[in-house]
C-alpha cells in the first residue's frame, strides 16, 4: 500500500489507498439438508488520486500491479469531478469493538450444527415445511493511507444465523424467514427461530380484506420494507445538494410525527454496521436525522459536504466505486406502546411483515406499493389469519406526519435498521375483488 | 494484469490428483469501466480491473466451494473444496451426464474497453444537454457501465473452455419535482458491448425528460383490478418475474409439493401462449454458447400452447429430476459457484395488433417500459415506468407510474390477447442468491391481462 500511495504522488497532488480483505465462510443447508460449505477469499484495492484539480480512480484485485492501478487512475483523472475536499490528516478514532476472534475460531462442525439445530426447531413446529438455512462467519479487514499523512485501519468479524420456510399446500405457497448477525459468534438458534414460530402460528388460518383505506401496523420487518428505502435516499447529503429529496429544504422543520426520533450510528459496539471510521478515514459518529419530528440533518461524505458547504458525517461508503453517502445503520427510537396493544386498539386493519416490491416504485418521491409477501388481518382487536392477493400502497412523508403510536419493543432488521413496530392510521389496500 | 491461462494449464493437470465425484474450476480476468453523472456533472469516472477464481467439488452430494483471488498455491484450493464436500456429502451424487467440451470461444465485437472514454463521456454529455433543456428539470442521473471478461472452465470430466464476452448498460433518469412533490422517469439499456446499441438515443432521452415534467400535474390511478396493457418491455419483465423464475428448477427439484404443482403438462395459460428461454440466440445480453458447468446452451419452451412443457436445469436438477440438462447454471463471477438461471426469456408473439388488442377495453390501464420487479414465485410483483389510462378503446389520459401484482396461477390464465410485435429488452439485470445483476434479456409483444391487481391510492 505504501508502495502505491508512493508512486501515486509522484504523478498526482494529492493520493489515497484503501484496501479490504475478507474471508467468509458460509454453510448452506437446502431442502432441511446441509448441501454447500464455501470458503471464500477476497482481496482489493482502491486508489482515488487528485490530478490539476480532477478526481481519478481506479480498482484492482491485483495488489501487486501498482503501475497498471496508478495508470487507470491518471487516465479517469482527465475527466473527473473536480475535488472540493481534502483528505483528513491524522487524527484519533473512537475505540469501538467490532472484532471477537471467537468468530474466526468457531469450527465449521460447530456451524453445521447450529444449521441442522435452527432446521430441527422449524420443522419440529411445523413437519411438512422446507428450510433453507446459513450459518456464516466472515473477518474483514480494511486499511485507508493518504497523502496526508492520515491513516486508518480496523479488523471486525461477523457471524450470522438466518433461516427461511417455505410451506406449500396446494398451489398456496407460505414464505417465512428470519436472519440475525453479530460481531460475537450467535449460539441460540432460538432466538431466530421464535420468529419463524410466531409467524407459522400467525399466517395458520387465511383472511381476506376488500378494496379500502384501513389501518396497518407495520412490524419492524415491515417498516424495513416499506419506509426505509425512501428515508435512506432522502437523508442522504447527494439527494439533498441536488434539491430531489422531499426534506432537502426542510431543516429544523416540522416534517414527521413529533413521536418520530430517527439517528444513524455506526459506533455500538459489536454490530455488524459498525466501524471506528468510514471508508475515507473519518471518525465514526452517532447523527442525529430526527428529532420528535424534526428535521435534524442528513448524511455526507467528504466531496458532498464539501459541495453543500457543510462537514462530513463520516458516512462515507463504497460499492465498488468512488466513496458516496451512505447510511450506516438506522434507529428510530421506541415509543410508548406495545405491539399487543396496538393490535387490540383495531376493529378492522392489517398487521405487515413483508412487503415485496415496495422498493422498486417511486421511493425519491416516498412512494411505495407493494404486495402483501407476509401480513395478517386483525378483525375487534385480534390477529385472525394470514392476507394475501393484496397491494398496500402509501407515501412515506404523509404515513410518517401523523401515526397513531410507536411500539415500545424494538428489533434488529438485517443489520442495518433498530426499530420497534409502527402504528399508521391508514394506508389504502386493493386486492382482489370490489372496488 | 496476470494472464489466466498459465494458471489455467497448472489447474487442469492439479484437478487430476484428486479424488471426488466431479471437480470443476472457474478462472476469471475482467476490466469493467464506467462513468456516471448526477445533475449537470460528471460525477465519477473509473476502472476496475479483477483476477480471481474459485473450484467447486463434489462428493456422496455434498458440494464444497472455494474462490479466490490469488493464484497461488491452486492444489490447496483445490484440497479444500474436497475437504469441505466430504463433510457435507452424506448420499450419492447425481449430475446429469455431459461430454467433454474442450473449445475457444471469442468475441463477437471487440472489447467496448478499446473505445476511449472520451468517446463515452461525448455521448453522455450529449444526452444529458437534452435532458437539461427540459425545463423545470430537477436533477438526473446517467450511469454507464462496460465490461469485457475471458473465463476458463476446466473440470474433472477433462472438458477446457475458454470464453470472453463483453457487455455494456446504459440507465438514465430525470427527476422532475415542485412543491415537496418528486417524479421519476427512466430509460435502461444494454448490449453484447456494441455500443453503437447506446448511440441515437436522443429523441427517447428527451421524451423521457419530457414525462417526467409531465407526471408533476398526472393522477395516481385507483387501486383495484383493470385490464392492463403491457407493452413488449415490461411484458417481458412480466414474463420474467410471473413464471421465468418457477421454471428455475432449482426452487423445484427437492420439494416435492412443488414437484407436483409444476408437474409437466399443467395448464397454465390460453393455447395462444408460448413462453421460451435460449441462449442459443447469438448477440442477446443474456447469451452465450457454454453455461457455467460447461454445457451448451439450448432453447427451452417452458410453456407450449399454454401448458408447462419445460423447465431450466443444471447437471445437477436435471439429473434429480430425470430431465435433459438445458446449460441454464450461471455464475455472476468467480466469488459464486453457478445457479440455475434464465437468459432470454420471452413470450413468443401471436396475431392481434395493438389497435385490436385495446379496441374493446373500456377502462383500462396501459402500462409501459419497467422500473423493477420481483417474486416469491406464488406471488410477484412489476413496476411501470410509464402508465396511461385507456378509455373507450383509446390511450387517454397520462397516468403516475403504476405497480402491478399477480399471482402465477391465475394471472398467465388471464392473458386473452397476445400481440404481432415482438420486442426484446436488454436493458435488464436479473439478481437471485446475492448474484446481481446477471445480464439477461426478456421480451414479449404488446399482451392484454384481465383482471389484473393495481396498487394506488
Amino acid at each position: 500500500m505504501e508502495n502505491v500511495l508512493a508512486q501515486a504522488k509522484k504523478v498526482a497532488e494529492e493520493a489515497e489507498v484503501f484496501m479490504v480483505s475478507s474471508e467468509e465462510t458460509p454453510v448452506q443447508f437446502e431442502a432441511n439438508r446441509l448441501k454447500h460449505i464455501q470458503s471464500k477469499q477476497s482481496t482489493s484495492m482502491a486508489l482515488r488520486i487528485i490530478k490539476q484539480g480532477r478526481i481519478g480512480y481506479a480498482t484492482t484485485t491485483e495488489v501487486g500491479d501498482v503501475q497498471n492501478l496508478v495508470n487507470n487512475a491518471v487516465e479517469t483523472a482527465q475527466f473527473g469531478m473536480r475535488a472540493k475536499f481534502e483528505l483528513p490528516s491524522p487524527t484519533t478514532y473512537p475505540q469501538i469493538d467490532i472484532f471477537d476472534p471467537a468468530v474466526e475460531s468457531t469450527p465449521v462442525e460447530k456451524m453445521v450444527e447450529l444449521g441442522a439445530e435452527l432446521i430441527a426447531i422449524v420443522t419440529g413446529h411445523t413437519p411438512d415445511i422446507l428450510c433453507e438455512a446459513m450459518v456464516s462467519k466472515d473477518t474483514i479487514s480494511l486499511r485507508i493511507l493518504n497523502s496526508r499523512g492520515g491513516q486508518a485501519s480496523y479488523k471486525k468479524s461477523i457471524f450470522s444465523l438466518g433461516i427461511m420456510g417455505s410451506l406449500i399446500r396446494d398451489t398456496d405457497m407460505l414464505f417465512v424467514g428470519e436472519s440475525q448477525s453479530s460481531c460475537h459468534p450467535l449460539t441460540h438458534p432460538r432466538e431466530v427461530t421464535e420468529v419463524v414460530l410466531q409467524q407459522l402460528e400467525l399466517a395458520k388460518n387465511q383472511a381476506s380484506v376488500l378494496t379500502r383505506e384501513l389501518p396497518v401496523i407495520l412490524t419492524p420487518r415491515g417498516v424495513a420494507s416499506a419506509l426505509i428505502p425512501s428515508l435512506m435516499m432522502a437523508f442522504n447529503g447527494k439527494t439533498v445538494l441536488e434539491g430531489a429529496s422531499p426534506i432537502g429544504g426542510k431543516l429544523g422543520k416540522q416534517v414527521f410525527d413529533p413521536k418520530l426520533w430517527l439517528w444513524d450510528d455506526p459506533t455500538i459496539a459489536y454490530r455488524p454496521h459498525s466501524r471506528p471510521c468510514d471508508d475515507e478515514g473519518i471518525p465514526s459518529q452517532r447523527t442525529s436525522l430526527i428529532e420528535q419530528g424534526v428535521v435534524a440533518s442528513f448524511l455526507y461524505d467528504l466531496q458532498t459536504a464539501a459541495l453543500a458547504k457543510t462537514r462530513s458525517t463520516g458516512n462515507s461508503g463504497r460499492g465498488g466505486g468512488l466513496p458516496t453517502p451512505s447510511p450506516s445503520a438506522f434507529t428510530i427510537a421506541p415509543g410508548q406502546t406495545p405491539f399487543d396493544e396496538m393490535v387490540s386498539d383495531i376493529k378492522e386493519g392489517l398487521v405487515i411483515e413483508q412487503l415485496m416490491g415496495a422498493e422498486q416504485g417511486n421511493i425519491l418521491g416516498g412512494d411505495f406499493s407493494g404486495n402483501v409477501l407476509l401480513g395478517y388481518k386483525v378483525e375487534s382487536g385480534k390477529i385472525v389469519g394470514r392476507v394475501k392477493d393484496t397491494m398496500v400502497s402509501g407515501n412515506v412523508y404523509q404515513v410518517l406526519k401523523e401515526v397513531t403510536a410507536i411500539g415500545s419493543e424494538a428489533e434488529w432488521v438485517g443489520g442495518f435498521l433498530q426499530t420497534p413496530p409502527i402504528y399508521c392510521p391508514r394506508l389504502s389496500v386493493a386486492s382482489k375483488g370490489l372496488r | 494484469m496476470t494472464d489466466i491461462e498459465d494458471a489455467g494449464r497448472q489447474l487442469a493437470e492439479a484437478i487430476k490428483g484428486y479424488s471426488a465425484d466431479y471437480i470443476e474450476a472457474r478462472l476469471e480476468q475482467s476490466q469493467r469501466s464506467y462513468i456516471t453523472y448526477r445533475g449537470k456533472e460528471l460525477e465519477s469516472v473509473g476502472q476496475a480491473t479483477a483476477v480471481g477464481g474459485n473450484v467447486r467439488a463434489l462428493v456422496r452430494g455434498g458440494w464444497g466451494f472455494v474462490s479466490f483471488n490469488s493464484l497461488s498455491d491452486l492444489p490447496r484450493r483445490i484440497e479444500l473444496a474436497v475437504k469441505q464436500a466430504t463433510l457435507v456429502g452424506k448420499e450419492e451424487s447425481k449430475l446429469a451426464p455431459v461430454e467433454p467440451v474442450v473449445d475457444t470461444v471469442a468475441t463477437e465485437k471487440d472489447s467496448p474497453l478499446t473505445i476511449p472514454l472520451a468517446e463515452k463521456k461525448q455521448l453522455l454529455d450529449e444526452y444529458n444537454d437534452i435532458i437539461w433543456r427540459t425545463p423545470k428539470l430537477q436533477t438526473s442521473v446517467i450511469a454507464y457501465a462496460d465490461s469485457h471478461k475471458k473465463t476458463i472452465f476446466l473440470s474433472s470430466l477433462g472438458s477446457s473452455i475458454q470464453q470472453q464476452r463483453s457487455d455494456i448498460s446504459l440507465r438514465l433518469s430525470a427527476v422532475a419535482a415542485e412543491d415537496g412533490d418528486v417524479q421519476q422517469v427512466g430509460l435502461s439499456l444494454g448490449s453484447r458491448g456494441d455500443f453503437s446499441a447506446i448511440q441515437g438515443l436522443h429523441q427517447p432521452v428527451e421524451e423521457m425528460a419530457k414525462h417526467a415534467i409531465a407526471l408533476l400535474s398526472a393522477p395516481q390511478v385507483r387501486g383495484g383490478e383493470y385490464t392492463v396493457v403491457l407493452d413488449p418491455v415490461l411484458a417481458g419483465v412480466f414474463v420474467h418475474e410471473a413464471f421465468g423464475h418457477l421454471s428455475e428448477s432449482d426452487f423445484v427439484y427437492e420439494n416435492d409439493r412443488l414437484r407436483e404443482i409444476m408437474v409437466l403438462g399443467r395448464k397454465f395459460g390460453s393455447p395462444e401462449l408460448n413462453i421460451v428461454d435460449t441462449a442459443a440466440m447469438p448477440g442477446l445480453r443474456g447469451s452465450y454458447k457454454y453455461d457455467d458447468e460447461g454445457v451448451p446452451a439450448t432453447k427451452t419452451y417452458l410453456i407450449r400452447e399454454g401448458e408447462l412443457v419445460g423447465r431450466l436445469h443444471s447437471r445437477e436438477t436435471a439429473a434429480k429430476m430425470n430431465e435433459a440438462p438445458t446449460g441454464n447454471a450461471r455464475a455472476i463471477s468467480y466469488l459464486f459457484p453457478p445457479i440455475v438461471r434464465m437468459t432470454n426469456t420471452y413470450i413468443e408473439p401471436s396475431k392481434t395488433s395493438f389497435d385490436e388488442i385495446i379496441a374493446d377495453i373500456k377502462e383500462g390501464v396501459y402500462a409501459k417500459n419497467w422500473f423493477g420487479g420481483t417474486t416469491s414465485m406464488e406471488m410477484f410483483t412489476f413496476s411501470a415506468g410509464e402508465a396511461y389510462m385507456i378509455r373507450n378503446g383509446k390511450v387517454a389520459e397520462a397516468l403516475r407510474p403504476v405497480m402491478l401484482t399477480g399471482n402465477v396461477f391465475t394471472t398467465l390464465n388471464n392473458i386473452d390477447a397476445i400481440g404481432n410485435d415482438l420486442d426484446m429488452n436488454q436493458g435488464g439485470g436479473c439478481g437471485k442468491a446475492g448474484q446481481m445483476p446477471l445480464p439477461v434479456s426478456n421480451g414479449s409483444p404488446h399482451i392484454r391481462i384481465r383482471k389484473c391487481l393495481v396498487g394506488g391510492k
